[in-house]
């Protein structure tokens, strides 16, 4: 029995990355290597503010400065940080409109199933398309417009809205954070800015869609969220790339930040190419630091994540709990297969009175995956009555993977109430057989038992994309089998 | 229907079947009884195919074909159903989701149409009174939060939903209260016919004051020691198991 379920693993393991194609699309891409002259460069060609090239300057020299971590629990080939473009953008600019897209491009996200064309969008939801090193398109910006919601590329804000990107760009993440974020706020080349005003509920989900395609470029991208007083809003986030036999790096920031009586809540699927899934070449280095503040008192920042893509991630979304009563949430599954590693998890840190966090992590680890939960909860002295919930929970499919948890728990406030859970098991040969017994067979029983182990953390995913999720993990397992 | 020939089954490299040899027709109703740890559910297992329950030597042919290559899954599909005498839990994973995947997987092996969601609800709720259960446990997760008696109600209910030819029932009596015991009875009874078998296996013969085997056979330390009619039972609760062994 042992050996017919090894080879099902050694089939499905053939099965490739479907996102793994290359648009053939004439690019403008920077000869690799970063120096103050990169950095002039992509400043110049986004028409930036002079602010913003001084800024970028000083965290680049903060960067040379810097050690690029190695406390981390994963393993990878040094990155050579020459040897990386930092700037690619499609040829052909300054579209006036969705019409003068080059089809190449809107042919590449049709086939991730995201069309740009606003007659055959999803209902309700407002793209942003980042290719590359550039924003491509934003949909429905018009819509958006009338309720007071800006949803556009960064490089715009930064043109159109200098004051509201002055005061919020690190502010939550300042440049001298870590390794990565110090480099992406020295070579960012777009992402998405958001600005809900006071008041208002923003009336359709938004999202970004980030594709790496041209060889050797980096992904740098810089995402900012503001919520205003008794605002909401909703984003989203995806990620693909194609196959490549070398390693990418893909080191973005996000801010969010959170006023009084706020919520965002923040979602990711993050699928970039996990690397051969054999011989472990190629794929994504996920090295992302995404932080959100609830400023405001009864302010709430929700991050759901679902990563199942690259080669290794190193993220924690963590939230700052500034404002008295503020809520802060972690919704987190994470799956590393084949040769994929992941040490991901979250920080939160209370200050405020009566500030709340909940932690959801659910790890699955296949093949010989190995995968790291890392999480801190800090209750300051300042923040009496704070209560924090955390649950880690790691399933293991075969005898190869690993899943390791490191949480750290700081509480510098007696009144602090704090709950841990946590549970390691291997996917249970019991469910297993009682699923074969009913006649369902190894791959959909693992995939059902799986899927019923996140459905907490997809609950709490905006409704279409939860579907996607489902079948994401589904494809992602395939070859996991044990 | 079942012909099992001379089995030995080893379970971690101790043999725990020795020799068992089994005939049931179709439109047969078999007990096996036998005390704890005298291989009653060893028979089970090795009949469904479960991992680690290693079949040395004989054969079991289901339908005239020998199932001890099958997966788990194809004997499931070729029409072997067992209600488990522990249940397991699918935390996650909704009750109507997993049946209509049974279900459909059995429909797919047919060459039949799969049933979508609302059709099969129907479908569901029209068996779930067959075995008086209340409609929230399709809303529940897989044996989540069930009682035993739930958990027990829930294994008939698949059944019902699978129609399989031979049924397994191992110990579905234990943890059962009176009123369970009858609904549980009344199923299997209504469902027997003249080309549905039942295997029950159980420990005392409670059960079988509502059901009629046609056929009991006693176990002992991996043995078929003796086989008899419906009296038998009777017997056994008289007398218990010792002036069997040798």
């Amino acid at each position: 029995m042992d050996n017919n379920k090894n080879s099902v693993i050694d089939q499905r393991v053939k099965e490739e990355y479907k996102y793994g194609f290359i648009t053939e699309i004439e690019s403008d891409t920077l000869a690799p290597g970063i120096s103050e002259e990169t950095i002039h460069f992509i400043s110049k060609k986004k028409k930036e503010p002079s602010w913003l090239l001084e800024w970028r300057l000083k965290a680049y020299r903060k960067w040379l400065k810097m050690k690029e971590p190695d406390w981390q629990n994963v393993n990878y080939d040094k990155i050579d940080y020459q040897d990386i473009s930092y700037y690619s953008a499609p040829k052909k600019k300054e579209l006036k409109s969705l019409d003068e897209l080059d089809p190449e491009l809107l042919k590449t996200y049709n086939k991730l199933g995201i069309p740009l064309d606003e007659q055959k969008m999803m209902n309700g939801i407002a793209v942003d398309a980042v290719f590359d090193s550039v924003s491509v398109a934003t949909t429905f910006r018009e819509e958006l417009k009338s309720h007071g919601v800006i949803f556009c590329s960064f490089s715009e804000a930064a043109i159109d809205y200098p004051e509201i990107v002055k005061k919020y760009l690190g502010s939550v993440i300042p440049y001298t954070d870590n390794y990565f974020a110090c480099l992406n706020s020295a070579v960012f080349t777009d992402g998405s800015f958001v600005f809900i005003p006071k008041g208002v509920k923003c009336p359709m989900e938004l999202s970004t869609y980030f594709r790496i395609n041209e060889a050797k470029t980096g992904q740098f991208e810089r995402t900012l969220i503001i919520a205003e007083e008794n605002s909401s809003v909703s984003y989203l986030e995806g990620c693909t790339a194609p196959m490549r036999d070398e390693n990418q790096l893909h080191a973005a920031v996000v801010e969010l930040v959170a006023l009084d009586n706020a919520t965002i809540k923040y979602s990711t699927v993050q699928n970039w190419f996990p690397g051969n899934p054999k011989t472990g070449a190629g794929g994504i280095y996920n090295f992302v630091t995404k932080r959100g503040l609830c400023a405001g008192q009864n302010s709430r920042i929700s991050w759901t994540q679902v990563e199942t893509g690259s080669a290794v991630t190193w993220k924690y979304p963590s939230c700052i709990l500034k404002g008295d009563d503020s809520v802060g949430e972690f919704y987190s599954v994470a799956l590393t297969n084949n040769l994929q590693q992941a040490d991901t998890g979250t920080k939160m840190i209370h200050i405020g009175k009566n500030t709340k966090s909940t932690i959801i992590s659910k790890g699955i680890s296949a093949g010989k995956g190995q995968q790291t939960y890392r999480g801190e909860v800090k209750i300051m002295k300042s923040a009496d009555n704070a209560r924090n919930f955390s649950q880690c929970d790691s399933i293991l499919i075969g005898d190869r993977c690993g899943a390791h948890t490191f949480p750290y728990i700081d509480v510098r406030n007696q009144s602090a109430t704090m709950e841990h859970e946590a549970s390691t098991s291997k996917i249970g040969e019991d469910q297993l057989f009682y699923c074969n017994q009913r006649g369902i067979d190894t791959e959909d029983a693992v995939s059902m038992i799986v899927n019923g182990f996140c459905k907490e953390v997809f609950n709490e995913l905006p409704m279409e994309f939860a579907m996607e999720a489902t079948k994401l993990m589904e494809v992602s397992l395939e070859g996991s089998v044990g | 229907m079942l012909e099992i020939n001379n089995l030995h089954v080893e379970v971690e490299n101790k043999e725990i079947l020795s020799g068992i040899d089994l005939k049931i027709k179709a439109g047969e109703m078999h007990a096996i009884m036998g005390l704890n740890g005298s291989g009653k559910s060893t028979l089970s297992n090795a009949i469904t195919g479960r991992e680690n329950y290693n079949v040395t030597k004989g054969d079991i042919t289901f339908k005239d074909e020998s199932i001890l290559e099958m997966e788990p899954n194809e004997r499931a599909l070729a029409g072997i159903f067992m209600s488990f005498q522990y249940p397991t839990v699918i935390p996650g994973v909704n009750n109507t989701y997993f049946l209509r995947a049974a279900v459909n997987a059995k429909k797919k092996y047919r060459g039949e149409k799969e049933y979508d969601a609302a059709t099969f609800l129907k479908f569901v709720k029209s068996k779930l009174k067959e075995v008086e259960m209340d409609a929230k446990y399709l809303k529940r997760a897989v044996n989540e939060g069930f009682s035993g008696g739930e958990k027990k109600r829930n294994e008939m209910l698949q059944l019902l939903c699978l129609e399989p030819e031979l049924a397994i029932m191992d110990e579905t009596d234990s943890g059962l209260d009176i009123d369970a015991l009858k609904i549980i009875s009344r199923g299997i009874n209504k469902y027997k016919n003249n080309s549905r078998s039942f295997l029950v296996i159980t420990h005392y013969q409670r059960l079988l004051k509502y059901i009629e085997p046609d056929v009991v056979h006693v176990l002992i330390d991996g043995k078929i020691v003796k086989s008899g009619g419906k009296e038998l039972a009777l017997e056994l609760e008289e007398k218990g198991y010792s002036w069997l062994e040798s």
